[in-house]
């Protein structure tokens, strides 16, 4: 337990409302999104509501020499909100205000506990988005998805969270408030700090205040669905369609395995016997669409694609559903569902897809593959159940062979999940010793006494 | 062994849990206070560390329990499939089992089970009202100091004189009819006798036998919600041998949340009762929500009110009317069509949506009262989403939905009509048919 003076501390910067003790509420933030991981509870959780605050707990953290876990909604995937050493949880949630929407600049300026969605829906009247979205979009806060630079299905043509990014104003392991970056689009005054903090998983500092770019709303989108007997046409389809130049905002991949399972929960009219489905979307002005749509339509029957085009947002709908359904419908199958994000360069996907049917039939698992083809980032779903021990050794086993083969590809380990606590071990696999050595002095530099988020990504 | 049974009953419903936290965007009550225990995703893992030994039935976990309306969003959001209210539900029952209930509401729920007890409270209750209620108008009233009430709470008095007596045990029909059993729950039957009446009405244009089983009681999902299994068993085997020997073709209820009663929770209370089991599950197979009956059995769509006779509703132009989705029945009975057709019969009914119809209201029975502040916050979004419609009147197919929402809109200072559906059509069948005005005893 930490000293009653931390306590006291903590109340008398926050006041007791702000300042959970609970060994019931403790328990509520002893886990996250991360599948096969155990419960670490915090000794107290704070809920400051500004950037003052924030300094404050800092603050009593260095006295007492006590860990900082920082939290937004807790919807990561790689174990990096979990508390794994104690301490202090920091949760974002009461900083939840917009400050400023710049529709001159194209920026909004925010606090780290906004929902990615009530950002969106703030900015659309100006015909604006906010383009990253997980799959989380409607539970993730703008600071949880800096910290863990999320990615999502626009990733191919928008990009993810780091090419949004512009400021920061960042709370520093020793209490000094830190801004960096702002609303210019050119900025190169020194160091790339804002890249640095971007994805830093609460390792290096405490978002209080996100500045990101905002775009222009695409003014039309057309959807199409493309199935395939064999793996290799649709490969050549998502190849065929970078070579006809044409850059979807949406790429998405299913296999069989996922299709059988979509089509048994959701009935959506997928052939049982498909080898893959594409679920591919182009968006922008609508001339330019009407002309990519029919590019991608080509491709796909090139390729021997049967494809099925949305004429109407119902028709987009049900293509759509297809893919929503495809976690849904594997999470369903069993208890436990190990989802993964290894990443390849887009012309190896299916050398990758056909490995992930290799480990699955090594390992006697259920693996269902979906994800961002467009962009290389799969999501290999593994299906167990948390209680058959030698199931789940299995599990891990598979676990280390699949970031062995992304790698192997040319690959890397994480493509929007992050390392947190679950993919620490396989780190050095891909950064070496000198990228090691990099992190521990980056990290050495910024937080020596290892107050921040310790015990994730690096030691 | 049920979920009633001990949590080893949800045990596989927590373990589906992947705490990917979708619910947190949809739980009402999460959306106000931001804390994780108050969230589904919360309050299963809570129920995993019971089960584990992590943390034992506190007070402290009795206490997050309760901040749960069982509105069911969080299921319908959930990808796994999580029954997370079943899981809330289960661990209550857990937590009363091991510490025992409260003194008060020990106290409550064994008034509650006995019927006669409880009847004649309320009618005393009825006649000493005004010592404590400060009326507004017809259906609203406001207490005059905290007799276990918020002050600031606008609620409906007890009626006079309660439906059931009000009413004969057998109404309408010729003899060849189907013969419907009248399920009214308590706040139909001593608070919003209109509601009934409404339901006797229609049901009689239509050409039914209603028959208003007289020692029926209250459905007993106080109780259960508030964990008490055993009291909540004894209630749901009374109503099961009063409705059995009624010789209905149908039971009738027109409050959803007794509609789950007779649906769900009594063949669920009952599961290990070799004797009740089939009959609690015989009943719910003949249960029907009052819009679901009409709709999708008596075939109300196709003869609605009035039709061939010029008819129009009290007022010149369409009436504008929104519907408020109850949780009991859009996601536990997914009646979400029923209603909003029988609006749509309705002569000079306009139906507008309202942003998020199936949002809850924040009532959710008793939590309204033991957790008013939250309850009236999650309501004034409810009342700024029926402002923006522009409707003249609310309807909602639940007695408690219409409580809260006449509260809220009164706190907003808001004036729109609250009802629910089935008033408004026996208004149409009033005026297209010449039924007459509300049914005495003398009918009988």
């Amino acid at each position: 337990m930490p000293s009653r003076e931390v306590l006291d501390a903590l109340k008398g910067a926050l006041g007791c409302d702000q300042v959970l003790t609970d060994r019931e509420d403790l328990l509520c933030y002893a886990y996250d999104a991360t599948a096969d991981m155990p419960r670490h509870l915090p000794e107290v959780v704070v809920t400051p509501r500004s950037t003052e605050e924030v300094v404050q707990v800092v603050q009593v953290a260095n006295r007492f020499k006590v860990p900082i876990y920082t939290r937004g909604s807790g919807t990561n995937l790689s174990g990096g909100t979990v508390p794994t050493r104690g301490g202090i949880v920091l949760s974002t949630l009461l900083m939840d205000k917009i400050l400023e929407i710049d529709h001159q600049n194209l920026t909004a300026t925010v606090q780290p506990g906004v929902i990615i969605q009530d950002l969106n829906d703030a900015v659309a009247c100006y015909g604006l988005i906010y383009p990253p979205d997980p799959g989380t979009v409607t539970t993730a806060t703008m600071g949880g998805s800096v910290a863990e630079c999320s990615g999502g299905l626009r990733g191919l043509k928008y990009g993810v969270t780091k090419h949004y990014v512009m400021g920061l104003e960042v709370v520093l392991a020793d209490g000094q408030v830190l801004r960096a970056g702002g609303k210019t689009v050119k900025n190169v005054t020194a160091y790339d700090l804002v890249k640095l903090f971007t994805g830093s998983e609460g390792t290096l500092g405490i978002f209080t205040e996100i500045t990101v770019k905002l775009v222009p709303a695409p003014e039309a989108r057309r959807s199409m669905l493309a199935v395939f007997k064999d793996l290799s046409s649709a490969a050549r389809t998502i190849n065929g369609i970078i070579a006809a130049k044409v850059i979807p905002a949406t790429l998405e991949i299913m296999d069989n395995m996922t299709i059988r399972t979509v089509e048994n929960y959701a009935r959506v009219g997928l052939p049982m016997d498909a080898a893959a489905v594409l679920l591919i979307e182009v968006d922008g002005i609508a001339e330019v669409v009407a002309r990519e749509a029919e590019a991608v339509a080509r491709v796909c029957r090139e390729n021997g694609g049967e494809l099925t085009e949305a004429r109407s947002d119902a028709d987009r709908d049900r293509l759509w559903a297809a893919r929503r359904a495809a976690l849904p419908a594997l999470a369903q199958l069993r208890p436990t569902t190990v989802l993964e994000d290894a990443t390849v360069p887009r012309s190896r996907v299916p050398d990758m897809l056909l490995a992930l049917q290799e480990i699955a039939a090594k390992y006697n698992l259920r693996i269902g593959t979906f994800g961002h083809a467009g962009d290389g980032n799969l999501h290999p779903t593994i299906l167990a159940d948390e209680r058959d021990r030698e199931e789940m050794q299995r599990v891990h086993q598979a676990v280390d062979e699949i970031f062995r083969v992304a790698l192997e590809l040319g690959g890397t380990l994480s493509g929007e999940h992050g390392i947190g606590e679950a993919k620490k071990k396989y780190l050095e696999w891909e950064l070496g010793p000198a990228g090691m050595d990099v992190l521990r002095r980056i990290k050495q530099a910024l937080d020596p006494d290892r107050l921040l988020n310790p015990g994730k990504v690096v030691d | 062994m049920g979920i009633y049974g001990g949590l080893d009953g949800v045990r596989e419903e927590i373990i589906k849990c992947m705490k990917c936290g979708n619910c947190l965007a949809v739980c009402p009550i999460y959306k106000e206070n931001k804390r994780e225990a108050a969230s589904a995703r919360g309050k299963v893992q809570m129920a995993d560390a019971i089960l584990k030994g992590e943390i034992g039935c506190t007070a402290g976990i009795a206490d997050r329990l309760a901040l749960c309306l069982t509105c069911r969003a969080c299921v319908a959001a959930c990808p796994s499939g999580v029954e997370a209210d079943q899981v809330v539900l289960s661990a209550r029952a857990e937590v009363v089992r091991q510490r025992g209930l409260p003194r008060a509401k020990g106290a409550i729920f064994a008034g509650l089970k006995r019927r006669k007890l409880f009847h004649a409270a309320l009618r005393v209750g009825a006649r000493l009202q005004r010592l404590g209620l400060a009326r507004i108008d017809r259906d609203k009233a406001r207490p005059r100091f905290p007799i276990g009430l918020d002050t600031r709470r606008v609620i409906a008095p007890l009626a006079a004189v309660s439906l059931r007596q009000q009413l004969p045990s057998l109404v309408g029909g010729n003899g060849a009819g189907l013969r419907v059993g009248f399920f009214t729950g308590c706040l139909i039957n001593y608070l919003y006798t209109d509601i009934g009446q409404a339901v006797v009405q229609v049901l009689d244009h239509y050409g039914a036998r209603v028959i208003i089983p007289p020692d029926q009681h209250c459905c007993g999902t106080p109780v259960m919600v508030h964990g008490d299994a055993a009291t909540a068993r004894d209630m749901a085997r009374s109503q099961v041998n009063v409705f059995s020997a009624a010789n209905v073709d149908v039971i009738v209820v027109a409050c959803p949340t007794c509609g789950c009663a007779f649906k769900h929770n009594y063949p669920a209370l009952l599961e290990g009762d070799r004797v009740y089991r089939e009959r609690a599950q015989g009943l719910a197979a003949i249960t029907y929500d009052i819009t679901e009956l009409l709709v999708d059995k008596l075939g109300m769509g196709s003869n609605p009110p009035g039709s061939g006779k010029s008819h129009t509703v009290p007022g010149t132009g369409k009436l504008r009317v929104t519907y408020h989705d109850p949780c009991h029945l859009v996601r536990s009975q997914r009646l979400k069509v029923q209603p909003r057709e029988m609006l749509r019969a309705v002569p000079g009914v306009s139906l507008v949506e309202m942003k998020a119809p199936d949002r809850c209201c924040g009532g959710a029975g008793s939590f309204s009262l033991t957790h008013y502040d939250i309850s009236m916050r999650i309501g004034a979004r409810k009342a700024a989403d029926i402002g923006a419609t522009g409707a003249a009147v609310v309807a909602t197919s639940c007695p408690g939905c219409r409580m809260h929402i006449t509260d809220v809109l009164s706190r907003h200072g808001m004036a729109q009509r609250v009802v629910h559906p089935v008033q408004l059509l026996a208004e149409a069948c009033r005026a297209g048919s010449g039924v007459g005005g509300e049914r005495g005893t003398a009918h009988g």
